[in-house]
């Protein structure tokens, strides 16, 4: 079966003429899934389920749902690729008029790449090490036959690179992935995806790990590329706001079904699925501060999926129907559908109102913590510049910056795990050592650190007591004092006094972080820096976590520090926020004021880039 | 740098990954053992050192005892025949293990002790300390084990405290790389990034958050290091260089009835067979333990 | 159990690497001069070990050469003729210089000066060597591509065992097994022992030269084919291959272009490593085929307590180590271009 034969959708007007979007009902979709079922290899348990959508023409579809909820496998089907582990097990993939699930393999092989390709979330890996770029964009050519020869195939390739807004010239086609950035290698990928003139393109959340503004820049450049070529492209990604910006339509998976799509703004403003409003609940709002809510209980795994609506366990509003049956498809508007039996119910609620989210700071006494012409330096060379930081008792004090913006740096040092500085760093106006070791016990018990990676901050030898309990050697307690502490802080971070007995690697992203906050609260610190703590955890439990904090923060009176690249989260939970650049501070001022008013160009751009949810669907 | 490559790379083969950062309590010798590579790995391993420990106990005769004429063959009594000097094969044979074992038992201890003291402390220092303790495990990785044990008895002699000496400190820069490859990684995460934000006594750090990590390496490691010990004890014995040049010795009773493979196979076979048997049992351990540890790593999140 | 996390290997740190030292040469040219700098401070330090080892450890040279029950006179005047009685600096100084001369001393046995002895024996060591790494390594290669490409299959579960088998057995037990195999007890197709008259040409009997390389194959194909396999696998489940299956690529492409030359970086080293490990490896195995060469002379130098030999054979046999390793080094660098183009 040739190449020419998958084709045979009419071909969607040249550059020119964006394809219709949100009319997918007559126009033929250029993929259709239809109940697709993908099944843990060599059993019945289901990884994804009853999975159906159309994607016409020109339109991106944003396929959203947390870890776990099978949507990066949803995405690969499309490709008629499954994982080592899974395999597909019933339900139809139908582009052009052929299902690709009942290709033989030399078709398949022709259709990917040519009819539909894929970009991967990862540039970084998924360009061949060994190869020069130009080499890996001329092979997907040359081996679907492209092009007539060789010349007009590397004038094809520079012709891609021109679209991505990369050099065309030979130079830079001659370079080895490594020898780009991150931006840049994700371009490559586009590039390579759109350079055979696919019918659909299936993209992998692939500005996860790019800076805000790098990813406004690819966004835009996925969103040109699909309207000039009039491909159908399927967006898998966790981040809604991203989603929101970029789709026509949304599609929300929830442990591997389909539980709502729709138009974009249809889905944001008033969403059908109890699960939908919930993970809108969770997004941190730039514009209010708001306290976000996190959903209780964690998404089940293959095998262990209630029958029933799979979101029923952890939903407000189930009811004993729920469980009976897997709900069908509620038709709510003329795309717009979800899989619950109480959509009346959940329209009628309004969105969470906005509440005051953390404590209030004292702002007339002395800074607890100050740092006065601090600067840092890796080796011979200064990477934070001249910093002068205030952190007032009960407050929040936020710092925000982009990857390379030195923001973990300074909150290493400030803790005492990094030591090459200059300048002045005190705690109650007293100096503090540059190195933990060079501190007093109670230097080292006021001042508490909370890491980015739940995987790493704990050590998997130990049980979550031991671990919670060995900052208490700052103190001199006794055995029974210690448990009774631990227990105590263990409660406080909903962690009931089962937990101490087990291991890290029983417990849940989340979960973990959590432990992390207790071990970091159990001798009562003062001063609590908490370095991205909630970068690598879905939405959902990001907000839990975050709603954590600002509890914590208000309730135990803690002067906090929290560092992050994510700027609306700010709005969550600080009261000021110190933006960072290149080792610099270049503003400082309450969340309000620098969201609203900013002064520094950098932040404005900072903001601009930022996706909103509000933002997109105004 | 090259060698540490081929070290990591040496345990990887042996895992197919490299091994995960903190292997289940308990749980690595429960999946080896439920494999079956690793319980024929036991059993073969298992018999030759029984052999060996209880062997002088149940023999016929004494090793030294001449009782039959030189290269007799089997029957009249004699199991196996007799050697070159008219000796029981058999007796031989079940006196000759204890020596081999001992010495690559006690050389072992010598170099993983050493390997992992040394493989930790590099990886938590990762400053000029560790440079300069790497450089000198080059140098004594810059020589065949065999080469410097045999340098070293030019002018001592065989003798069994050297022979532990030379194999241990050979193995130690091995066992070193290896430990530190693996140490440096957990070194990284951040849960040691939390024992020093509360300056908890270097020794403490490596005790308890460090070494408890690298088990699953060092676990394969040293059945691998023991592997190795068992086979260089016996070759230097086999070359000639006994630490006891009288007892029964199996490396030396190959040496000494290789001529006659001929006439009488027993003498240079029956130990060439434990030897063989010891030696694959160790190595299937090994595989068996390197597979339990990698294998719990196994397994993706799905997005 | 479902994790919830998102991406745990997307970490955001600002981080940056430590700069290169400004002193540093640049390129590949720099990165051979500085290997090949620390090549021969390995080989100075190492000729530092065999001297100390060999003249200082305890133990009497003089005495082990003449026996226990040697007259003190004849000590003494053994001791002046081989310069024991001069500082050990001064002696060292004087090996280490000959040696920069090609003199490798004199026999302590025959009298002779070792060079010549030593000439005849390193060029059938080195046949012998050549030989085995010429047909080992692109076996090993094949073998480990083969079982990754076909992996947990039987051909790998069979051939991981067997390997496993010949890795684990020093190699005086294969070298045994093989003699009593084709040689003495089962069959009798080839000679049991490989005595190469002095003066003639290690290949005019070839059949003298099959069973003790086909031992030193086996003692080192297994090494170079797991690490091969390891490689393989772990290349063939990396992002970029699976990239490239998505891209359309047939297998065949994928395999030559994206997998295999990936996977060969890491074989270098241990490629290196095994074919040292032959220059040890030979010590045994030309023992057990009575093979005239340089690991039989240095087995027969030690027995002998002729330590001057010794110490000639074994900074021979450094030599060796180190010049692969160098080698091996540069194979590496030019074989993968990250590191190549990241010492620009």
């Amino acid at each position: 079966m040739s190449a020419e034969e998958l084709d045979d959708v009419a071909a969607p007007a040249a550059s020119g003429s964006a394809a219709p979007s949100g009319a997918g009902a007559d126009v033929a979709a250029a993929v259709s899934v239809r109940d697709l079922r993908v099944e843990v290899a060599g059993t019945r348990l289901d990884i994804v389920d009853g999975v159906s959508f159309d994607i016409p023409p020109g339109e991106v579809l944003g396929l959203v749902g947390e870890s776990g909820s099978g949507k990066t496998t949803v995405g690969l089907c499309l490709l008629g690729h499954v994982r080592r582990g899974a395999t597909i097990a019933g339900g139809s993939v139908i582009v052009g008029s052929r299902d690709i699930l009942q290709l033989d393999a030399l078709s398949l092989r022709r259709l990917r790449g040519r009819t539909v390709s894929y970009v991967p979330q990862d540039p970084a890996a998924s360009l061949n090490p060994a190869l020069r770029i130009g080499a890996q964009l001329l092979e997907v050519l040359t081996v679907h036959g492209v092009g007539d020869d060789r010349p007009a195939r590397t004038e094809r390739v520079r012709e891609a690179m021109r679209e991505v807004a990369l050099p065309d010239d030979d130079a830079f086609l001659r370079r080895y992935p490594h020898q780009l950035s991150g931006g840049q290698q994700q371009r490559v990928g586009l590039a390579m995806a759109f350079v055979c003139r696919p019918r659909v393109i299936v993209l992998d959340e692939p500005t996860t790990g790019l800076d805000v503004t790098t990813q406004a820049h690819v966004l835009q450049t996925v969103r040109e590329l699909t309207q000039i070529h009039g491909a159908a492209a399927l967006y898998v990604s966790h981040d809604l706001a991203v989603v929101a910006s970029l789709a026509d339509r949304v599609a929300v998976m929830y442990a591997g079904r389909l539980v709502e799509q729709g138009p974009a703004a249809a889905l944001f403003e008033d969403a059908g699925h109890p699960y939908t409003r919930r993970l809108l609940a969770a997004v941190p709002d730039l514009r209010q501060p708001r306290a976000l809510e996190g959903i209780p209980g964690r998404a089940p795994s293959p095998g262990h999926r209630p029958s029933g609506c799979s979101f029923a366990p952890r939903c407000l509003l189930a009811i004993d129907e729920c469980t009976a049956a897997v709900p069908d498809e509620v038709v709510l508007g003329p795309v717009h559908s979800a899989r619950c039996i109480r959509t009346d119910v959940v329209r009628r609620s309004a969105r969470v109102a906005s509440m005051p989210a953390s404590g209030t700071p004292l702002v007339d006494a002395a800074p607890v913590l100050a740092a006065s012409g601090l600067r840092i330096r890796y080796g011979p060379v200064e990477v934070v510049h001249d910093i002068d930081l205030q952190l007032a008792p009960r407050e929040c004090l936020a710092v925000v910056g982009e990857s390379g913006s030195g923001k973990t740096t300074l909150a290493r040092t400030i803790a005492g795990l990094h030591s090459t500085r200059d300048g002045e760093l005190t705690l109650d106006g007293t100096p503090l050592a540059p190195s933990s070791r060079g501190r007093s016990r109670e230097e080292r018990r006021r001042v508490q650190y909370v890491f980015q990676n739940p995987y790493g901050s704990l050590n998997p030898r130990l049980t979550v007591g031991d671990s919670v309990r060995r900052p208490l050697r700052l103190l001199s307690v006794d055995d029974a004092e210690a448990r009774r502490r631990v227990s105590a802080i263990l409660e406080r971070v909903s962690l009931d006094g089962s937990y101490a007995r087990r291991y890290p690697d029983q417990l849940s992203g989340g979960e973990r972080q959590r432990v992390a906050i207790a071990r970091a609260l159990v001798c009562e610190p003062e001063v609590l820096i908490c370095d991205e703590v909630t970068s690598a955890l879905d939405v959902s439990v990001q907000a839990a976590v975050v709603d954590l904090l600002a509890e914590l923060q208000r309730d135990l009176g803690l002067s906090m520090l929290f560092v992050t690249h994510n700027l609306p989260l700010v709005r969550a939970i600080a009261h000021r926020v110190a933006v960072m650049q290149q080792g610099r501070i270049v503003e400082t001022g309450p969340v309000a004021k620098v969201v609203d008013e900013p002064q520094a160009e950098y932040t404005r751009r900072l903001l601009e880039d930022t996706p909103q949810i509000e933002a997109a669907t105004d | 740098m090259s060698n540490e490559a081929v070290e990591s790379a040496t345990v990887s083969t042996v895992a197919g990954t490299v091994a995960h950062l903190g292997t289940p309590r308990g749980g690595l010798l429960r999946s080896a053992l439920r494999m079956w590579r690793t319980r024929i790995g036991l059993l073969c391993a298992g018999v030759v050192i029984l052999v060996a420990i209880v062997g002088p106990l149940i023999a016929p005769h004494d090793p030294s005892e001449f009782v039959a004429a030189p290269y007799a063959p089997r029957g009249d009594g004699l199991l196996f025949g007799a050697d070159h000097l008219g000796q029981d094969v058999l007796s031989r044979f079940l006196h000759g293990g204890r020596s081999i074992l001992i010495l690559s038992v006690l050389s072992t201890v010598l170099g993983v002790g050493g390997g992992v003291l040394v493989g930790l402390v590099s990886a938590y220092a990762r400053n000029a300390l560790d440079d300069v303790l790497m450089r000198s495990m080059d140098v004594v990785l810059a020589f065949p084990q065999l080469m410097l044990a045999l340098v070293a008895m030019a002018t001592v002699g065989p003798k069994g405290w050297l022979i532990v000496l030379t194999v241990g400190l050979t193995t130690l820069p091995r066992v070193a790389r290896v430990i530190r490859g693996a140490a440096v990684p957990v070194v990284e995460r951040d849960f040691v990034g939390a024992s020093e934000t509360l300056a908890e006594p270097r020794l403490r750090i490596l005790a308890v958050d460090v070494l408890p990590n690298v088990t699953g390496p060092l676990v394969v490691e040293t059945t691998l290091r023991l592997t190795y010990a068992v086979g260089l004890v016996a070759s230097l014995a086999f070359l000639g260089f006994a630490a006891n040049p009288n007892a029964a010795d199996w490396g030396l009773m190959i040496q000494e009835n290789a001529s006659a493979l001929t006439v009488q196979p027993w003498g240079t076979l029956l130990p060439v067979i434990a030897i063989a048997v010891l030696t694959v049992g160790t190595g299937l351990i090994g595989d068996g333990l390197a597979r339990a540890s990698s294998g719990i790593d196994r397994g993706r999140a799905d997005g | 159990m479902t994790d919830q996390t998102v991406h745990t290997d997307v970490v955001v740190t600002d981080t940056p690497r430590a700069p290169a030292r400004r002193w540093r040469l640049r390129g590949v040219t720099g990165f051979v001069v500085r290997r090949l700098l620390l090549g021969l401070l390995t080989l100075f330090v190492a000729s530092v070990a065999i001297f100390a080892a060999t003249q200082a450890l305890p133990g009497d040279p003089a005495r082990a050469r003449l026996g226990k029950d040697a007259t003190p006179a004849s000590l003494a005047a053994l001791r002046e003729q081989l310069g024991l009685d001069r500082p050990a600096l001064v002696q060292y100084f004087d090996w280490f210089t000959g040696l920069l001369h090609g003199d490798l001393g004199i026999s302590l046995i025959s009298g002779q000066p070792i060079l010549d002895d030593v000439r005849d024996r390193a060029t059938n060591s080195l046949a012998l060597v050549l030989v085995a790494a010429l047909a080992s390594i692109p076996l090993s290669i094949v073998l480990g591509s083969y079982a990754a490409l076909h992996r947990d299959r039987s051909f790998d579960t069979g051939s991981g065992l067997v390997l496993l088998a010949l890795a684990a057995m020093p190699e005086f037990v294969v070298g045994l097994a093989l003699v009593a195999l084709f040689a003495t007890t089962v069959l009798q197709v080839l000679p049991a022992v490989s005595i190469i008259p002095p003066g003639t040409s290690p290949f005019a009997d070839p059949t003298l030269l099959v069973l003790p390389t086909i031992t030193l194959v086996l003692a080192v194909a297994p090494y170079v084919a797991r690490i091969m396999r390891a490689s393989m696998v772990e290349v063939l489940e990396s992002e970029y291959v699976e990239m490239a299956r998505l891209k359309g690529l047939p297998e065949r492409l994928v395999v030559r272009r994206h997998a295999l030359p990936n996977a060969i970086g890491p074989t270098f080293q241990v490629i290196a490593l095994n074919l040292a490990y032959l220059a040890g490896g030979v010590i045994v195995v030309e023992s057990v085929f009575g093979y005239p060469g340089i690991g039989v002379a240095l087995r027969d130098a030690v027995l002998n307590r002729d330590f001057t030999t010794v110490q000639a054979i074994a900074m021979l046999i450094a030599l060796v180590y180190v010049v692969t390793n160098l080698v091996a080094d540069i194979a590496t660098i030019l074989v993968t271009p990250r590191l190549r183009t990241g010492l620009q």
